[in-house]
């Protein structure tokens, strides 16, 4: 058997592994491009899914394209605006608190006059069946944050109970909902300083 | 012939069952089997990438010199892996949704190098698919059982949200096993799923004690 020296020769091993190598990178580089359309525009609309959960109401415009990013008080904040008639009803953007195993990364809608349209939380590493009431499939916790604005409760009612505030902490777990509620908090009060910029009415925003 | 494959299945099944009998792929199993949904997601993407790499393999065995042979396995199951998940994530985005965790870890699925390892790379094309599907069914077998003990035990349910792994049409195997059911955490948890394990892996050392006394050595051979 021919095959079976050549096994054994160390050139063939070596052309062997690269030959392994070139082909399976060859065949991976095909296919990211072949799926990379696909796989965008599955990605954009699952995020347009979860805008449109706190966005309640029709909007006409474009949200993903209609952008505009600002400084805050940690970093950058990328809003997305939803507009009737060219005009901003609402704004969308991301903020993120502290829980007790790591950051709770959550999605805030607020209409044009301040008020919460919805929060839902995106991710986190809350203990499974203490902190994780914070998920509306398994609590209603998150939708008593709806129609809420600085002022209703008033700003130091903007806490757990167990801190003096309105929102309910759950059994067990404290640090959870009041790193969250937190985060919204920080979400109203970057909305009051900057409402100019975000209700901004001329043009669409910056591209992405 | 026949007896053959009976061989192939029975071993893959139940006899050198990948998780009671040959205890690989542990790390995935603890962390995605605390829902029989779960199990059943992970051990169904796991059958199809075992069954594809086995076929593989084994189409390769006569090139592959057996010095070099694991870097050259490894290139090419994870190159499956990433081709698997880029397919999912493509044109199948909510299943990806659901099991793209568990895609990353087949990867690092020692059981699926294993079995291109003992059996692939020593057998022809039929006999390795034969094996891939049998191994992975009974994993996936295995996933779903542990999956289910520890979901009745931690939430009370059977099967919760199936429909987003397998569709609406299967909404009906969900089943809540004890209503208003406050949970036991430790259960969820991946402690809860090394008792769980250990438990039904006694139970069956005793069936297969009970069975007959020679099963007992082909699964102590199995494992070595």
């Amino acid at each position: 058997m021919r095959l079976e020296e050549l096994r054994g020769k160390l050139f063939y091993q070596g052309m062997l592994l690269g030959g392994a190598a070139l082909l399976t990178s060859v065949l991976l580089s095909f296919f990211s491009q072949a799926t990379e359309a696909d796989i965008k525009a599955a990605e954009a609309a699952d995020l347009k899914a979860s805008l449109s959960q706190v966005l309640p109401g029709e909007y006409d415009n474009d949200l993903l394209k209609d952008t505009v990013t600002l400084p805050a008080n940690q970093g950058e904040v990328l809003v997305y605006r939803a507009r009737r008639a060219g005009k901003v009803e609402a704004v969308v953007y991301r903020v993120t608190g502290h829980g007790y195993a790591g950051n709770i990364l959550c999605v805030m809608g607020v209409s044009r006059e301040g008020k919460i349209l919805g929060v839902r939380v995106i991710s986190h590493k809350e203990t499974p069946g203490l902190g994780d009431k914070i998920e509306p499939a398994k609590g209603d916790w998150i939708h008593a944050f709806e129609g809420k604005f600085l002022g209703d409760p008033q700003l130091e009612k903007w806490a757990v109970k167990k801190d003096g505030g309105v929102f309910d902490q759950f059994a067990g777990a404290t640090i959870t909902p009041r790193g969250v509620v937190n985060a919204v908090k920080g979400g109203l009060e970057f909305f009051d300083g900057n409402k100019a910029k975000l209700l901004d009415e001329t043009g669409m925003g910056e591209e992405p | 012939m026949n007896e053959k494959y009976a061989r192939i299945t029975r071993d893959g099944l139940w006899d050198n069952n990948v998780v009671f009998a040959q205890m690989l792929a542990l790390c995935p199993l603890l962390a995605v089997t605390s829902s029989a949904t779960n199990g059943l997601g992970m051990g169904l993407a796991t059958t199809a990438v075992l069954l594809l790499s086995n076929v593989i393999i084994s189409s390769v065995r006569e090139l592959v010199s057996p010095e070099v042979r694991i870097p050259v396995y490894i290139v090419l199951i994870a190159t499956l892996v990433t081709l698997v998940d880029m397919s999912l994530n493509a044109w199948a985005h909510e299943l990806y949704k659901v099991l793209g965790l568990f895609i990353a870890l087949i990867v690092v699925n020692c059981a699926i190098l294993g079995r291109a390892e003992s059996f692939a790379s020593k057998n022809s094309v039929a006999d390795a698919a034969l094996d891939g599907l049998m191994m992975g069914l009974g994993f996936t077998l295995s996933l779903v059982v542990i999956g289910g003990v520890r979901e009745i035990f931690g939430s009370g349910t059977l099967f919760a949200n199936a429909h987003l792994l397998l569709g609406p049409a299967f909404a009906f195997l969900e089943t809540t096993i004890v209503p208003e059911y406050k949970g036991f955490l430790l259960m969820i948890l991946p402690p809860g799923g090394f008792m769980v394990v250990g438990l039904l892996l006694a139970a069956k050392r005793v069936l297969d004690a009970r069975r007959a006394p020679r099963a007992e050595m082909a699964v102590a051979e199995a494992v070595l």
